[in-house]
């Protein structure tokens, strides 16, 4: 590897852009502390009205909760499904099983405005026919997201079954294992660490998607990331910064302890 | 005893019916509405050809769409290639820049840029402070905030093919050029770039894809002046109800990606889309 480790130059670009990628994750730092009612830098003084505001208006409480309602829907309707998936998959062997994986995967390949597009059609069609699942309602958002964000849970969960010792399953079948214990006590427990980050994923995915959310709500189903898009389109509302901020520290954080996961496990001896 | 068919329908129908249900349908549903709103006919596909606003906003979605493709690879492959081949320090750093803004959700990141941005943001601040500019400068609220704001949101999308595509490298091939007296400089640029071009077209596939349905960035950092295509859609449907407009700029979206996918379907490895 020393053979070419970076020289100067590709250093000195990569060192801009890594700043390049950080800067607006900084940028929203101050700002959330401006006294000014405005997105603003601070000046002289810094305040915490705009945190301040996060507790005082209840639509934002409001507002998360919904979302983390309709994220672990949603995530629990797309690991299950996408996990069910897999196993077919992994122990069928399945003829055109990767015309079947493309199938999965086009929510992901196809542009998000006409996911939204065509998600719009199916919650104003059910809204015909229910008042609980459909446009503007929140059932009718957890179903929609767990259209979404199916495909990344079944890219990981596929990822993970690639690595298991396919003679494992075949000596547990060779001992007269049926299709559940195989699937629960030999497969399962096996990708339990990609089936975890499938939830993870599917969750955070659920949590910030907007550009579906918008075509599907209007006043009722307003998820965190719907609310803060009415605070971002003509005037800004630095409460949005401060919002931001936690967001910023929940995320890092996060991925900080699945990097810290991800050591131990890989470290760990089993 | 269940038939081996039945098991395996068992656990793979539910998705793919879930799927089927909720996804093809519907999209069948957008391709009629393409078709019959207002009225039955050909109308809309008449109106996308024809139509100035429609002409001009696919013009710039184009020129947006490639001008953010060729920025994003240059960016993306400088931070790959020290994330694949720096010291362990530095590539603990770059795993960090690359990761961080990945899990951030595209409206955080949008704000952002506004904060930086914007005319009372950090740069024109700091600019105004040190008294080099009286005016603030236009930075946001116009095409350069959009390709600034989509850049940064794509660059992790390129950094994995990129990344993959380097790792693969034999270590040797660039031990023989360096051994056969070619320079450092001329090792990188004959030897080790031709052979991420794989990896290069993959991720300038996936960003264009990306960049062409793109709806959140343009609209919040292009402030309705540079609407895009996705934009225009949601304008369509949510402004001046025109459904059908809208249905049949979906539809021919998804004909546009779908002959570029199938041009080059052997660039896409779908595990290089997430973490």
């Amino acid at each position: 590897m020393t053979s070419s480790r970076p020289g100067p130059v590709i250093l000195i670009v990569a060192t801009a852009v890594a700043l390049f990628l950080l800067m607006p994750l900084i940028a929203v730092v101050p700002v959330s502390f401006t006294p000014a009612r405005f997105l603003s830098m601070p000046s002289d003084t810094l305040s915490l009205r705009h945190y301040q505001a996060l507790l005082d208006n209840p639509a934002w409480g409001q507002s998360i909760l919904l979302s983390l309602r309709i994220g672990v829907l949603s995530s629990a309707i797309a690991t299950v499904l996408a996990t069910m998936f897999g196993l077919g998959i992994w122990m069928f062997q399945p003829r055109f099983s990767a015309l079947l994986i493309g199938f999965v995967l086009l929510p992901l390949v196809v542009p998000p405005v006409v996911s939204a597009m065509t998600l719009y059609f199916l919650m104003t069609t059910l809204s015909g026919f229910n008042n609980w699942i459909g446009y503007d309602t929140w059932l009718g958002v957890a179903l929609a997201h767990a259209v979404m964000i199916t495909p990344f849970a079944v890219v990981l969960i596929l990822v993970a079954l690639f690595q298991v010792d396919r003679r494992i399953d075949l000596a547990a079948r060779g001992l007269g294992a049926n299709l559940a214990t195989r699937a629960f006590k030999i497969i399962i427990p096996n990708i339990k660490f990609g089936i975890a980050t499938a939830a993870l994923l599917s969750f955070v995915l659920s949590w910030e998607e907007i550009g579906v959310t918008l075509f599907i709500t209007s006043v009722n189903a307003i998820t965190l990331p719907r609310l803060m898009w009415m605070g971002l389109r003509d005037n800004i509302d630095p409460a949005i910064a401060a919002i931001s901020v936690l967001l910023i520290a929940i995320t890092a954080l996060i991925l900080a302890f699945r990097i810290y996961i991800d050591r131990r496990r890989t470290t760990d001896p089993q | 005893m269940q038939s081996a068919t039945s098991r395996k329908l068992l656990l793979l129908a539910p998705l793919l019916l879930f799927l089927g249900l909720a996804y093809v349908v519907p999209f069948l549903g957008v391709v009629r509405w393409s078709f019959t709103m207002p009225e039955v006919g050909l109308g809309q596909y008449r109106a996308l050809l024809t139509d100035p606003l429609v002409q001009s906003v696919f013009t710039r979605t184009l020129r947006i769409c490639l001008i953010v493709t060729a920025a994003v690879l240059v960016t993306a492959y400088a931070i790959a290639y020290v994330w694949v081949r720096g010291s362990s320090v530095q590539r603990m750093l770059a795993e960090f820049c690359i990761l961080v803004p990945f899990w951030i959700s595209v409206l955080t990141r949008a704000f952002g840029w506004l904060a930086m941005l914007s005319n009372r943001g950090l740069i024109n601040t700091w600019l105004q402070s040190a008294g080099i500019i009286s005016e603030p400068l236009a930075l946001a609220r116009n095409e350069l905030g959009v390709i600034i704001g989509m850049t940064h949101f794509l660059i992790p999308f390129a950094v994995f093919p990129i990344a993959s595509a380097m790792r693969s490298i034999d270590e040797r091939v660039l031990l023989a050029a360096r051994g056969m007296g070619a320079s450092r400089t001329r090792t990188f640029w004959t030897v080790f770039v031709p052979l991420t071009y794989g990896g290069l077209a993959g991720a300038a596939l996936i960003v264009f894809v990306f960049a062409l349905g793109f709806f959140v960035t343009p609209a919040i950092l292009g402030g309705g002046r540079s609407v895009m295509v996705a934009e225009l859609v949601y304008l369509r449907i949510f402004q001046s109800p025109d459904w059908g407009l809208g249905s049949a700029i979906s539809v021919v979206l998804v004909l546009f990606i779908g002959i570029l996918l199938a041009l080059m379907r052997r660039f896409i490895k779908p595990a290089h889309l997430v973490g």
